[in-house]
């Protein structure tokens, strides 16, 4: 009798707590919020956003030899979506400027001789180059690039008689010379060299680190500046400070000068480890390193004292920023590549500082590329941030509610 | 009578400059009129109290005041600086004390001090001065090394009161700066505030003590969000001077059951063996009403000890204004 007793005293305490936590936990919001809004959030960015079939990548072209042949090849390089052959180039420094600015993913060159080269049975070579530095994209190009080899070898009737009598035409003596143009082609088609850049070995690491630069710095940045107001407002603190003669701005300035120094030991330690653990090599100036990281850890800081100025609780400036930092990872192109993602993805991506900072970061890592070639990329990086430090400023009050 | 014209010969002396000047100043949240329509004047040197239960609007006041809080209605002028317009002007001028603690508890007493006065524009080597002289005034050498959440009550709040005070404000405003704190640390504290006060700082103060409120040169009384009395303790309490029987019995609670019956008690309330009554308006005098009230419980089958006229206190006021009393002991001249 008393072992039952005291089992219905537990299960109404147990209860009781129960009931307590659904109470709070409906007038919490937030956290409400965060129990619809994550899974929602994951689902469509996962769900759309994420696709590893990588299709669509934007391909520069440098076609030398302007022929029916070449147009012939684009078309069939074209037909299996892999590549979208966006931009022309004018010269190979073109080419190479174009995908050390992670402008196009991938360059076809054509050389001038394509047709004699194949006519004559010397075999013409097309070269892909594929920007490496991405291994997911650099694996869909070398896919696609030797399907694309394979197929021309075994349809045998790609350059029949159209192509060989014109050929025939053009250089009378070949057919004497070397017999019957199929077989030539039979025997020495066109191959496709593919020429990974960048990151040769195609190692996840080297893809990997840089971009966790600027997701680290993403998430750390944030939450700290956030924290470190959100934490006078909770403390109490915030109201001996505000009847002080500090102004909002000297207090701003100073809540974020600290981070600054704290970013750029984060970015230092990163690269440093990534040197030393996963080789990750450094080909640019690490002194445009540091004024792209300048600015991105400035944005962050930014978006911090944006989120401070809403949030009432430290627990809720977290809540926040995850938010932030949830879109962030998936569709800056950190993991999974952005040209993948679907074009409404692909915008809400572009606002998002980290997608440019990601390519600033690769791009002075792994390619080399000078600070002044990505001027763009630092652009929207202070467009951002300006129009995240006026919301700020307008909401941090030097009063109480 | 003589203290009285003691008082209002010091009043006249002080009276020179009005520091502050509220004028149906009014607050509110939503429905609720935190501070309603409150009208104030605080003169340079005195140390004037603030005396009302919580939620009664005395904080809200201060942060209005301080321009803080934006009000809903009404003006209020600070050191000649309109609030919230000017307040920027006015920072340098006035320390502020907060109710909850508001230094930083990861900071050391020396740290905490030399912050303060940095963000008052303390010069590096008038800092040094200014912080080792607070701390040797607040008897904290001792702790000068040690973490600020590591202080007790006592001697945080000695610690906020030298922070506020650090680059030596023409006005101070304590908002309850003694709540929580041990009577004896309470006394040092007042001790503080009156040789502040005697080197010319003006101090508003609020509190709920009694025995604090009695020591303001002047105060006003908040209920509600609406002023309810304002003047010296003195004044305050002399008008019921005549309204107290105090009655002593074995049997407190009984007699004060019976007590509580009669017409001519407006209000009864305990004190160890003393049953300490307020007389209603109308009442006889105190000796006569002693003798009526002993009589009284006497009937009950309860044995008196003694009843005699007694002395009204600031609480006394205060129930007399919850029966509905006006108290404008002063001459109010805005």
């Amino acid at each position: 009798m008393e072992w039952t007793g005291r089992a219905v005293g537990s299960t109404r305490r147990v209860l009781a707590i129960t009931r307590k936590e659904f109470r709070q936990l409906v007038r919490d919001r937030l956290t409400l919020g965060m129990i619809i809004g994550i899974p929602t959030l994951q689902l469509v960015l996962f769900g759309y956003a994420i696709n590893l079939d990588v299709r669509g990548i934007r391909t520069a072209v440098l076609d030398r030899a302007q022929s029916a042949l070449s147009r012939k090849l684009l078309g069939e390089l074209e037909s299996t979506q892999t590549f979208e052959l966006s931009v022309r180039a004018n010269s190979e420094a073109e080419l190479f400027r174009m995908l050390g600015q992670s402008q196009v993913g991938a360059g076809i060159v054509i050389p001038p001789d394509l047709d004699r080269r194949l006519l004559r049975g010397r075999g013409a070579e097309i070269s892909i180059l594929t920007d490496a530095s991405n291994p997911t994209i650099a694996a869909a190009v070398t896919l696609a690039g030797q399907g694309l080899g394979q197929m021309l070898s075994s349809r045998i009737g790609f350059f029949t008689s159209a192509e060989a009598s014109a050929a025939t035409r053009l250089i009378p003596g070949d057919r004497e010379r070397f017999g019957a143009v199929p077989d030539l082609v039979r025997r020495e088609a066109v191959r496709v060299a593919i020429i990974p850049l960048y990151n040769p070995e195609r190692r996840t690491a080297v893809f990997i680190v840089p971009g966790l630069v600027g997701v680290i710095l993403t998430m750390t940045m944030m939450l700290m500046t956030a924290l470190a107001v959100v934490r006078e407002r909770e403390r109490g603190t915030f109201e001996f400070l505000i009847a002080t003669p500090v102004r909002r701005t000297e207090v701003m300035v100073g809540k974020i000068l600290p981070y600054i120094l704290v970013g750029h030991v984060q970015v230092t330690l990163i690269l440093a480890l990534g040197a030393v653990l996963f080789d990750v090599p450094i080909q640019g100036s690490l002194l445009d390193l540091g004024a792209g990281a300048l600015l991105f850890i400035a944005a962050m800081l930014t978006m911090g004292l944006l989120v401070s100025s809403v949030a009432k609780t430290q627990f809720q400036s977290v809540q926040m920023s995850f938010f932030f930092f949830l879109p962030s990872m998936l569709l800056s192109g950190f993991m999974f590549p952005f040209e993948a993602m679907p074009v409404p993805a692909q915008w809400i991506g572009t606002c998002l500082p980290l997608t440019h900072f990601l390519r600033i970061v690769r791009g002075v890592l792994l390619k080399g590329a000078p600070l002044e070639s990505m001027l763009g990329e630092l652009a929207a990086i202070a467009a951002f941030m300006v129009a995240a430090l006026m919301v700020a400023v307008l909401a941090f009050r030097k009063r109480l509610e | 009578m003589t203290t009285v014209a003691a008082e209002s010969q010091r009043a006249e002396a002080t009276e020179g400059v009005t520091v502050i000047e509220a004028r149906a100043l009014t607050r509110r949240f939503g429905d609720l009129i935190a501070v309603d329509s409150v009208d104030l004047r605080v003169r340079r040197g005195e140390i004037f109290g603030c005396l009302g239960p919580n939620g009664s609007g005395k904080s809200t006041l201060m942060r209005m005041l301080l321009g803080l809080l934006e009000p809903s209605a009404g003006e209020a002028l600070v050191l000649g600086c309109r609030m919230p317009a000017d307040a920027e002007r006015l920072r340098p001028h006035v320390g502020y004390m907060t109710q909850r603690f508001s230094l930083y508890e990861d900071l050391s007493v020396e740290e905490n001090l030399d912050f303060a006065g940095e963000i008052f524009g303390l010069s590096r080597r008038r800092r040094r001065e200014r912080v080792d002289s607070a701390i040797a005034d607040a008897g904290m050498q001792r702790y000068r090394a040690m973490r600020a959440a590591t202080l007790s009550g006592g001697w945080k709040q000695r610690l906020a009161l030298a922070a506020a005070t650090i680059h030596q404000p023409e006005l101070l405003l304590l908002d309850e700066p003694t709540a929580g704190v041990d009577p004896q640390s309470r006394r040092r504290f007042w001790e503080k505030l009156f040789q502040l006060a005697s080197q010319g700082a003006t101090i508003l103060v609020s509190t709920h003590y009694m025995d604090e409120a009695v020591r303001c040169h002047r105060l006003c009384m908040l209920r509600d969000g609406r002023r309810v009395a304002v003047g010296t303790p003195r004044r305050l309490t002399s008008s019921l001077d005549r309204r107290i029987v105090e009655v002593r019995t074995a049997q407190t609670d009984a007699a004060i059951h019976l007590l509580s019956g009669s017409p001519l008690v407006a209000s009864v309330t305990q004190l160890g063996d003393t049953a300490h009554v307020l007389l209603s308006s109308g009442a006889p005098p105190p000796e006569e009403c002693a003798v009526q009230l002993s009589a009284l419980v006497t009937a009950g089958g309860l044995r008196v000890t003694e009843a005699t006229p007694g002395d009204a206190t600031l609480e006394d006021v205060f129930v007399a204004i919850l029966l509905g009393e006006r108290f404008e002991a002063e001459v109010d001249e805005t």
